[in-house]
């Protein structure tokens, strides 16, 4: 009967009844509908599979590690010794965080520059354009620079050295989401602040970085996590430090170099040290993009 | 209150003015010994670019009372308004040139500090824009900007603004929350007892009442009728009944001239142009 309602449709000159199930048009379009959705979804279990994958194995592995307590308060051993962490994480975790102190406020007044003052002047424009320049450049050119320009000057390594190559790889991506959270603050809030006859810094200060505080924090996050497993800076900085030290004009342990050191080594019980060193590492990371992700979603 | 009173009652208790509008002739609005001028605008002229968005403009806004600007969208109202506080400031691409005159400064070529014109003359927007703080801290911002008050002087001048502003009952057990956290209507009324708390001289108000439900509306006009007796209201609505019901004065510009400026009620019952007729009876806009 529907062959009969499609030729007289067709008949009368105005084709097949597109919703007619029978319309071979119709049933083309959905099988094409069905092959699509099941290449995206196997393309999404692939690029599944291998970060399943790779996360399952750095917990296999580095999970017999982290589950030892004296990973956490014993310092680096020599091979065949029995021994932690605990001086690599102490270093990482005071190059990680001088680095952010160093790199925030730069990075936050100079996205503010690029996001209230410069807006579309040719120093914002120029600066914008460096600045993903660098946002993209590998991190042993930062490592590289540093040491030709301080390391080598002074002779050795050194924690400052390591935590101003850091914060140099902060900066780039703090100026990036200051100034994309800042452009996100409608102008109407600014020109309500203004209205009261605010000054221009304080307008700045008071209303729009509280607009867009979550957004700005989230952004410090993310470049936090991305320092933390940065090792080819460090490699030429900081280097590494058998012992704990808290000097910081000496070379200072950290997990990314330890890791680099015990996993080219032939000890098996470096290995499993280094294991739990990317381990540690990754769960850093996973529970700070998480905290971002979390607070950001809190400000909806 | 003021939506309720007939125009013949409300026309009863204001002082009879004489204006005479700014023809293409050119006779300067008048007013009366009753009435000073607080704005004096003469001849400006305001550009985006190279586009002229106000021709030529010459009226006098009276103190104490309450003055609209009507007129289809795009004719320049919202302008106009944003003028009389040096808001195009913000933008580089836009100018102004002729003169506004308050207490004999010419605002638009003063080389007095601007925020010192904006805290003389305030600004209500469209949208209600709370800062993201207390509004406790929504108040005293504004304060805080150019007096040091102590705590209890603080305190004392928030409740003030908020009761001027018809909005103490409803948040006076919640000064510490977010000021986001009111409904439309409050909000714009917290809007409002910002700008009134750091006592300016002037209010503009840019349809203040266009993104509220009508109960709301009813009450910030209720407002704008108490708040006459002590500033200067100048309000743009595209709502010609809120025009009717809430002003002393109106202004109708179409396509950045002001084609009429006159009593509220001689606009409305028996304007002098056929283009104001036009407008007012719906034909057009």
């Amino acid at each position: 009967m529907s062959d009969a309602v499609n030729s007289a449709a067709a008949a009368a000159g105005g084709g097949a009844n597109p919703i007619d199930p029978a319309n071979p048009l119709y049933r083309s379009r959905r099988r094409l509908n069905f092959i699509l959705l099941a290449v995206s979804a196997l393309a999404l279990a692939f690029g599944l599979f291998w970060l399943v994958w790779i996360l399952g194995v750095l917990l296999y592995e580095g999970g017999t590690a982290l589950a030892r307590a004296s990973l956490y308060y014993q310092m680096t051993p020599p091979p065949g010794g029995d021994g932690g962490l605990a001086n690599a994480i102490a270093g990482s975790f005071v190059m990680v965080s001088m680095g952010t102190l160093i790199g925030t406020p730069v990075g936050i007044l100079a996205g503010t520059y690029l996001a209230e003052f410069g807006r579309n002047g040719w120093l914002a424009g120029a600066t914008r354009f460096l600045n993903d320049v660098l946002l993209s450049a590998p991190s042993i050119v930062m490592g590289l620079f540093v040491y030709s320009v301080y390391v080598a000057q002074v002779g050795h390594f050194s924690a400052w050295a390591g935590s101003i190559s850091l914060g140099l790889l902060v900066i780039p991506v703090v100026v990036r989401t200051t100034d994309d959270m800042l452009k996100l603050v409608p102008n109407t809030l600014r020109e309500a602040a203004v209205a009261l006859g605010c000054p221009a810094w304080k307008m700045v200060t008071g209303v729009t970085y509280r607009a867009a505080r979550t957004g700005i924090l989230t952004g410090i996050l993310l470049a936090v996590a991305r320092i933390s497993g940065e090792t080819a800076p460090l490699l030429f900085t900081a280097l590494n430090n058998q012992f704990w030290t808290t000097d910081l004009n000496a070379p200072m342990s950290n997990l990314p170099v330890v890791i680099f050191q015990f996993a080219m080594s032939p000890y098996e019980d470096w290995h499993r040290l280094a294991w739990g060193g990317a381990a540690l590492i990754t769960i850093a990371v996973l529970l700070l993009n998480i905290l971002a992700r979390a607070l950001f979603r809190k400000s909806d | 209150m003021s939506a309720m009173e007939s125009p013949a009652a409300r026309a009863a208790t204001r002082p009879t003015i004489h204006t005479a509008t700014r023809a293409a002739s050119g006779e300067p609005a008048v007013a009366s010994a009753d009435l000073r001028a607080k704005l004096q605008i003469k001849g400006l002229n305001f550009y985006y670019g190279g586009f002229q968005a106000i021709k030529n403009v010459t009226m006098d806004i009276p103190e104490r009372r309450v003055t609209a600007f009507i007129g289809p969208s795009g004719c320049g109202k919202s302008t106009l308004l944003r003028t009389f506080n040096r808001m195009y400031s913000l933008y580089p691409d836009q100018r102004a040139e002729g003169e506004i005159l308050m207490d004999g400064e010419n605002l638009v070529t003063t080389k007095q500090d601007v925020s010192l014109i904006r805290a003389k003359i305030g600004m209500v927007f469209q949208k209600p824009t709370p800062f993201p703080m207390s509004i406790y801290d929504n108040i005293a911002f504004g304060v805080r900007l150019f007096e040091g008050l102590s705590k209890r002087e603080m305190d004392e001048r928030v409740e003030w603004a908020l009761g001027r502003a018809a909005i103490w009952n409803e948040v006076k057990d919640k000064l510490s929350q977010s000021g986001q956290s009111l409904s439309g209507g409050q909000q714009q009324r917290l809007c409002i007892a910002r700008c009134i708390a750091i006592k300016p001289e002037v209010l503009l108000l840019d349809e203040p009442c266009s993104a509220l439900d009508p109960i709301s509306t009813a009450k910030v006009e209720e407002l704008i009728h108490e708040l006459k007796t002590d500033y200067t209201v100048v309000i743009v609505t595209h709502n010609m009944q809120q025009a009717a019901r809430v002003s002393d004065f109106t202004a109708y510009m179409y396509l950045g001239e002001l084609i009429e400026y006159d009593i509220t009620d001689t606009i409305f019952i028996k304007p002098r142009k056929a283009a104001t007729e036009d407008y007012i009876t719906g034909r057009f806009g």
